[in-house]
């Protein structure tokens, strides 16, 4: 569920990269990500309002994998 | 935070200030036996925040320890101003020939210390500045420069004290001024100063006051008075509301959204900034609007944090309508403050463009912040309305509704 501000949306591929995924949760200071037990990616959905769009998640993968939605501008 | 006499006098004793055997007791046997220890006669005094407490009766005198339990009994049930003494001072009696008074406090004019003397103590200040002023002196200092000992001479000097009596009351003087720097104290203050027939000098009764901000700080000291941590020593105990605020801003370190105070109005207010809380604050009453509480947020509080104090404002019975009102904010962030009072808003049941009469928080961030207004229906403004008019429009809407 998004949040009531902010989506984020990561590609399969890169919530399936355990290395990848180590890193987003290591960028997002107000923790939006976290790591299941068998490395994949979850997002945690009652801190994705506290995003502060710092960007760090977009700049930590490929191009256009993780995308960050201001839900107030749609 | 102010401090008992008790525990001023136990900070004053870490500095050495020359005062009186003394003991604090709980029942007439600790009174009796405490002024049985002290010898000759002895003073019983209420253990209370408040000032008035000769007036009230609150301080006794006893030749025998006999005597001091039974003024004992007689002081511990005195309501001083509302409160009830929290224990009873035993101290010595002494026999003096003068009394002086000496304050250290802050000039919130000239944004400095000032440090008060003079040489008739035991009586009001005011009424002394007042029929007196060639016996008050007024010294002001740095909080920058070394404090030195010739500052406290001008201080005593200034109001005529010579020769022995001036060397013997600078070093209690140049102390509290010490003390006053070292622990960010708000007041230290000795009233009287009490000079003894061998011409020595004692404390006699003490006021300290320590900046509520500043007790992280000195928590070694808080904890050897036995200050404790839930201690607020406000002038009345903190209602329901106002510990909820506390604890919702405790729980989350990121900013401040508290300091709550509950006033008895039918507008929330959502405030704070550089001083923008009690400017604020006066504005809304200045416009003939009732205030529900007074609050402060700043530093860059989270959405939650922001947010669950807009539902503990709205949860207020009586509250109508809340406003969003800052100074212009440098580090917090407009849009996270918006993204909380809307999400508080909604989540208690409510519509943000109607229960949000204004929100008026120019700075950093602020288009961001206006879109998701906008997006809400909520009423805005930016550094081009004053905080006064935006005041106003609160107040205006709030009628109107």
């Amino acid at each position: 569920m998004a949040g009531m501000f902010i989506d984020v949306q990561v590609d399969d591929a890169v919530a399936q990269d355990r290395d990848l995924s180590k890193k987003l949760v290591d960028v997002c200071a107000v923790d939006i990500f976290a790591q299941s037990e068998d490395g994949a990616l979850q997002i945690v959905d009652k801190n994705l309002d506290e995003c502060v769009l710092c960007d760090l998640c977009i700049q930590a993968a490929p191009d256009g994998k993780v995308r960050v939605i201001k839900l107030y501008e749609s | 935070m102010r401090f008992y006499e008790y525990e001023s006098k136990a900070l004053f004793a870490k500095h050495s200030l020359p005062m009186g055997e003394r003991a604090v007791v709980k029942t007439k046997e600790e009174a009796r036996a405490a002024a049985e220890k002290i010898g000759g006669p002895v003073v019983v005094k209420s253990q209370v925040l408040s000032g008035g407490r000769m007036k009230a009766g609150a301080v006794q005198f006893a030749d025998t320890p006999d005597e001091a339990a039974e003024k004992f009994e007689h002081v511990l049930p005195i309501v001083v101003n509302g409160e009830k003494a929290r224990s009873i001072l035993i101290e010595s009696k002494s026999k003096l020939v003068q009394e002086y008074f000496v304050s250290v406090t802050w000039d919130g004019r000239r944004k400095l210390p000032v440090l008060l003397f003079s040489d008739m103590g035991g009586i009001d200040i005011e009424e002394v500045a007042e029929s007196h002023p060639e016996h008050l002196s007024r010294t002001h200092f740095s909080t920058f420069l070394p404090l030195t000992p010739r500052l406290a001479k001008e201080a005593v000097g200034k109001t005529g004290v010579t020769g022995n009596d001036l060397n013997r009351l600078t070093p209690i003087v140049f102390e509290l001024a010490k003390l006053f720097l070292e622990y960010d104290l708000t007041l230290a203050e000795i009233n009287p100063i009490g000079k003894l027939e061998n011409g020595r000098f004692i404390v006699l009764d003490g006021h300290v006051d320590m900046e509520a901000e500043a007790r992280g700080k000195h928590a070694g000291l808080l904890k050897e008075l036995g200050i404790g941590d839930d201690e607020t020593r406000q002038a009345r105990p903190p209602t329901p509301f106002e510990l909820e605020g506390a604890r919702l801003n405790a729980v989350d370190h990121r900013g401040v959204a508290g300091n709550v105070v509950e006033f008895d109005g039918d507008l929330g207010l959502i405030i704070g900034a550089g001083g923008g809380s009690l400017t604020l604050f006066d504005a809304v009453r200045n416009h003939g609007g009732k205030p529900a509480n007074y609050c402060e947020i700043g530093g860059n509080p989270s959405v939650g944090k922001v947010c669950n104090l807009t539902k503990l404002i709205l949860s207020k019975p009586g509250v109508q309508k809340i406003a969003v009102m800052m100074n212009v904010v440098s580090n917090t962030r407009v849009d996270m403050v918006a993204r909380g009072v809307i999400k508080g808003c909604i989540e208690a049941g409510k519509d943000p463009g109607e229960v949000i009469t204004i929100f008026r928080i120019p700075g950093s961030w602020e288009e961001e912040g206006f879109k998701i207004l906008a997006k809400h229906g909520v009423e805005f403004c930016d550094r081009s309305v004053s905080m006064y008019e935006a005041a106003g429009r609160a107040v205006a809407k709030l009628k109107a509704s």
